[in-house]
């Protein structure tokens, strides 16, 4: 069972892990990990296959127990005797979960809901919310996979649970339904709910969420917003600036006074590389071309970038 | 995990018991049963020249054996994916995540299957009482019922080994397999093998200790069950004579049966990790 944990957990969070270990055997799928979540903040979890997301999941979910290191959710360790009011407190969502194909959308909401302890009345109205009120008494094996997904959402959310984990939930969901689906995670983190949220595809993540841990080999190697871990990446801005092919020397000329500042030409014109202190001074550089400059277009790195630039 | 909630066994229940009958598995299994019973009471005397009813007791003795290839068969095909479908599927993590235990998803899980099959084994049997109701006595509707209770209790001991291989496998492909396997060294190898030993140690192993080793077998417990049942039949099976009178009282055997309920439940409660 857990050992005494080096640091006891933060008081008010809707998570805290401390010291957390899984090891199976000689593998260390979980090695050591310590983070608080506040209440009502959507957080991500992203990292490779393999790199222990699931097992951090399944041991916040109370599935497994850490090799070492103490665990709360809302305040109360998941396992234990009091397990049951802390599992009320909860809701998940599996990855590629398969519900259940002889129920329809309603029954499978009930199911879950009297499972749950939530009342049954709340089933249709959860199914609204998704979007599947016209699908409630069709069997669940005519379901698209979009539908699927939502459902699986609607049975997460039963009982107003306090904290939500979430595996790969826009999984299937068409551009139209992931916005809802972040709409509706907005108006929960209003309400004071913490939502824990994986996903592979790192575009949608970064817009939408807090704060986020990058998980590699079962350690946290980066942990912040988006922002903070860009200013901690240092990964250069990419500016595009659109030239006629003339233009092109003056502006390397004077861009080559920026230190920093790597430019390279494209067919139409400059792209620099340029490092987030030396941006306003690059754009500064270029003001007196005036409007030779046609265009210009600033990328910051991606989420994707740092998690490359993090993991590798 | 100390302590037992109604509600989550009882909803686990009912949905796996709403699915079978809604998929009519209840139906055809009760329906299975009763056309082989009728065509075991009428031409189950076929081989010695005679068709058309005989007595209620030929056809019992020729239901149990039937029976005894038969609700072993169906009992495990019933249960084998009853946890590892659910892992499969991914929903074994959902609900292991809800306010449920283990114990509690093990049992709702094994009550609602074993209420279908009960339920088949009940009206599937019954209605082949009823149909024969003529030929009925007070005493052959008596060993009728004991062979019910058996066949039911029968059912119910093979459910209980295949939730025990549905924990076990880590697949679905293997929990098949095991179920199979499992039928096949219960129903057929079991026996064998008893028959072996008794031969080759050219008989010194026979006796009371040889009959206890039966008990291993809950194939072999409804056949004691229901041969002892009934003095006609004893003499159609050798095994009656090995069979001590300690191991004829059906109350006794009753117990077994029920032990051998329990047993592979506890056990699976035991080795189910998620």
């Amino acid at each position: 069972m857990a050992s005494i944990s080096p640091a006891s957990n933060a008081p008010g969070m809707a998570i805290s892990l401390r010291g957390v270990r899984k090891h199976f055997g000689s593998l260390h799928a979980v090695d050591g990990v310590d983070l608080d979540i506040p209440q009502g903040e959507i957080f991500g979890l992203i990292g490779h296959n393999g790199a222990g997301k699931s097992t951090l999941f399944k041991m916040m979910l109370g599935l497994l127990a850490p090799t070492s290191g103490s665990i709360l959710v809302a305040g109360t360790p998941v396992g234990g005797r009091n397990f049951r009011a802390a599992r009320r407190q909860l809701g998940y969502l599996p990855e590629n979960v398969v519900l259940y194909d002889n129920l329809d959308g309603l029954e499978t909401l009930r199911f879950f809901a009297r499972l749950k302890g939530a009342p049954l009345a709340e089933c249709p109205a959860m199914l609204e919310k998704v979007g599947l009120a016209h699908a409630g008494k069709r069997p669940v094996r005519e379901y698209s996979k979009g539908m699927r997904q939502r459902l699986g959402f609607a049975q997460a959310l039963l009982g107003n649970p306090r904290v939500l984990f979430l595996d790969e939930p826009t999984n299937g969901l068409d551009p139209q339904a992931i916005r809802d689906f972040y709409a509706t995670l907005r108006g929960l983190q209003q309400q004071g709910v913490t939502v824990i949220i994986t996903s592979h595809i790192l575009a949608e993540l970064q817009e939408r969420v807090d704060r986020l841990a990058i998980l590699v080999s079962g350690k946290v190697e980066a942990l912040g917003s988006v922002h903070e871990l860009r200013e901690r990446t240092g990964l250069p801005i990419i500016v595009e600036v659109d030239l006629a092919p003339q233009d092109c020397h003056d502006a390397l000329h004077v861009l080559h006074q920026v230190t920093g500042v790597k430019p390279a030409q494209t067919p139409s014109g400059l792209q620099l590389q340029c490092p987030r202190e030396h941006k306003m001074a690059a754009l500064a550089a270029l003001t007196p071309l005036g409007a030779r400059v046609q265009d210009l277009r600033l990328h910051e790195p991606s989420l994707e970038d740092m998690f490359f630039g993090i993991s590798a | 995990m100390l302590f037992m909630e109604l509600t989550p066994i009882l909803t686990v229940a009912a949905k796996e018991f709403r699915d079978r009958m809604r998929n009519r598995w209840v139906l055809a299994v009760a329906l299975v049963f009763t056309v082989f019973s009728l065509v075991i009471a009428y031409f189950g005397g076929a081989q010695q020249g005679q068709v058309g009813f005989r007595s209620i007791e030929f056809t019992i003795a020729s239901l149990v054996s039937l029976v005894i290839y038969l609700i072993p068969l169906i009992a495990l095909l019933l249960g084998f994916d009853a946890i590892v479908g659910e892992r499969e599927r991914g929903s074994l993590d959902l609900l292991l995540a809800l306010p449920i235990t283990r114990l509690e998803l093990l049992l709702g899980k094994y009550l609602g299957l074993a209420l279908a099959l009960s339920l088949s084994t009940v009206v599937g049997f019954g209605l082949v009482a009823v149909l024969l109701w003529r030929h009925m006595n007070a005493n052959a509707l008596f060993h009728y019922g004991g062979f019910m209770l058996s066949s039911v209790l029968l059912g119910l001991a093979f459910l209980s080994l295949a939730v025990l291989i549905s924990v076990l496998a880590r697949e679905r492909t293997r929990a098949s397999g095991l179920a199979i396997a499992t039928w096949f060294f219960f129903v057929l190898v079991f026996d064998l093998l008893l028959l072996g030993l008794l031969v080759t140690t050219g008989g010194q192993f026979a006796g009371d200790s040889f009959a206890w080793l039966l008990l291993l077998n809950p194939a072999d417990v409804f056949r004691i069950l229901n041969v002892f049942s009934l003095e006609d039949v004893r003499t159609l099976y050798g095994l009656a004579s090995v069979v001590p009178q300690s191991l004829g009282n059906p109350l006794t055997m009753g117990g077994v049966m029920a032990a051998w309920i329990a047993l592979p439940l506890a056990l699976a409660n035991w080795r189910f990790k998620p």
